[in-house]
């Protein structure tokens, strides 16, 4: 696995970021001169200096936030699944090796910076010759494609915030198929205003904690006032069991199985409110999917994101996996540490519950020691400190996104 | 300005771009951006527009065209700076 995360970039750190609670929210002058409603954001830290340490000079040239921040998590996924990065002058391709890494909106750094500017002044011809790839929704993929000789298929999902979930399942899909035998996969989400200003305009981000950024992202907070936007890449290499057994690898996780549906903008669903219907469906189609029932699944990674629909995500989990308060998992969410990290976010979670899987332990949802009245039942679920949980099994991951596109992953700790 | 100081500063252009460090370390006139340095040949759009930053010149898109070798560039760009 690889992660470029707001509060840790690489596994270490950010394990422990997530072990410690560390918020990686901080402010952006930035957004305040750009008179933001919301001036705090996740934006991974120190990512230049080790952009310069992995590519070429002129790869840079070419890469703008979210390259950066997928490439560098699809490199280390690579080199973490024990391969080495191939010398670009051997002609050797992985043809057995692909890759789908997703985004939510893309390289709008790019757009806004430069592409816009450009071609309203007239000046086309000075745009150069890196416009293409690093505003194409593929251009990430394609990246890691040519920086690790990836053969399989390459490609880039786009589903909103769902997308960095739904390109996990996706790639456990090519592989169960038989179609490839590895498949990097994720998500990645640059940082820009350009980016987070839709969503500012919509007033779905967080206005009123901008004097104290750590605290700003309240998913299950009786005080929470929208998302803060995160940004980041993780990227997950996963692997048909006979091919990581035969060569030895280390496995992190097996994946039990997946769902990926949408809710029809009908029952209450919209272009930007989930059909809980849709949701309760995805869960337990990912449940039936893994072959599991549902009183098997001892952790709830949630999509959770600090705006209203966080009660009703959480009666959803409760229908769909047949649980009451008194027997709830625990249920945290990682966006309370990293932001939203919209098409990056499902990957980072997940990568998240890989660690806190190996690991045994449930990181805490912070920020919401205030918690919203209508899941105040679950109370004794919700890990307001670390909880270390040796006996952690089986983790559910949801992820639901603008569109009413849902997925889910369920994920079990592998023991030899 | 002088070719040789025109060469120095075209070397330091290409740099980012070359793949071939060895290529790199003997360039010269004669040296071919693509095929000695291995420049990727969509990028030789990006070196044009950087010899425009330095010299503050402008290169028809003809003239980009013949450019073959660092000395070509050099020719190119010592007639427009004079």
């Amino acid at each position: 696995m690889g992660v470029v995360a707001p509060n840790g970039v690489g596994l270490q750190a950010y394990e422990l970021a997530l072990r410690e609670a560390r918020s990686g929210i901080r402010h952006l002058p930035e957004l305040e001169e750009l008179k933001f409603g919301c001036t705090v954001a996740g934006v991974p830290q120190g990512v230049d200096e080790i952009a310069e340490e992995y590519f070429a000079p002129d790869e840079l040239l070419a890469m703008n936030s979210s390259h950066r921040y997928g490439c560098i998590a699809a490199v280390d996924a690579w080199t973490d699944a024990g391969f080495e990065r191939p010398d670009p002058n051997d002609d050797n391709v992985h043809w057995e090796a692909g890759a789908i890494i997703g985004t939510g909106i893309g390289g709008l750094d790019t757009t806004g910076d430069k592409l816009v500017p450009f071609v309203n002044a007239g000046r086309v011809r000075r745009l150069g010759s890196t416009m293409v790839e690093q505003i194409m929704g593929s251009g990430v993929s394609a990246r890691i494609s040519g920086l690790l000789a990836l053969g399989n298929q390459v490609t880039a999902n786009s589903s909103a915030c769902s997308t960095g979930t739904e390109a996990i399942i996706g790639g456990v899909q090519r592989i169960k198929a038989g179609l490839a035998e590895r498949m990097l996969c994720g998500g990645t989400e640059g940082s820009s205003p350009y980016i987070w200003a839709g969503f500012d305009a919509m007033r779905v981000l967080c206005r009123k904690h901008n004097d104290e950024p750590e605290r700003a992202s309240r998913p299950l907070s009786a005080s929470a006032g929208g998302f803060v936007p995160g940004s980041g890449a993780a990227v997950l290499h996963l692997e048909s069991l006979e091919s990581a057994e035969e060569r030895g690898a280390r496995i992190y996780t097996e994946i039990l199985g997946g769902a990926i549906n949408c809710g029809g903008h009908r029952n209450g669903g919209s272009m930007t409110a989930p059909n809980p219907k849709a949701v309760q469906r995805c869960i337990r189609q990912a449940v039936e999917d893994a072959g599991i029932t549902p009183d098997e699944i001892d952790g709830i990674n949630g999509h959770l994101t600090a705006t209203g629909a966080d009660s009703s995500e959480v009666h959803s989990w409760a229908l769909a996996l047949e649980r009451t308060p008194d027997n709830f998992p625990v249920i945290a969410s990682t966006k309370s540490m990293i932001g939203h990290g919209l098409g990056s976010a499902g990957a980072l979670e997940s990568v998240a519950c890989l660690l806190m899987l190996r690991g045994g332990f449930m990181h805490a949802s912070i920020n919401c020691e205030d918690l919203h009245p209508e899941v105040e039942a679950y109370a004794a679920s919700v890990p307001h400190v670390m909880r270390e949980k040796p006996a952690l099994r089986t983790m559910i991951k949801a992820a639901f996104g603008f569109g009413d596109v849902n997925s889910c992953a369920i994920f079990r700790k592998w023991s030899d | 300005m002088t070719k040789d100081e025109i060469l120095e500063r075209v070397i330091e252009i290409v740099r980012p771009y070359a793949k071939d460090d060895d290529a790199m370390e003997v360039i010269s006139l004669e040296t071919n951006i693509l095929q000695d340095l291995k420049v990727n040949s969509a990028r030789l759009v990006d070196v044009i527009l950087a010899f425009e930053d330095e010299f503050d010149i402008e290169v028809e898109d003809e003239d980009a065209d013949a450019v073959d070798t660092v000395g070509d560039a050099v020719e190119l760009i010592h007639g427009k700076v004079g």
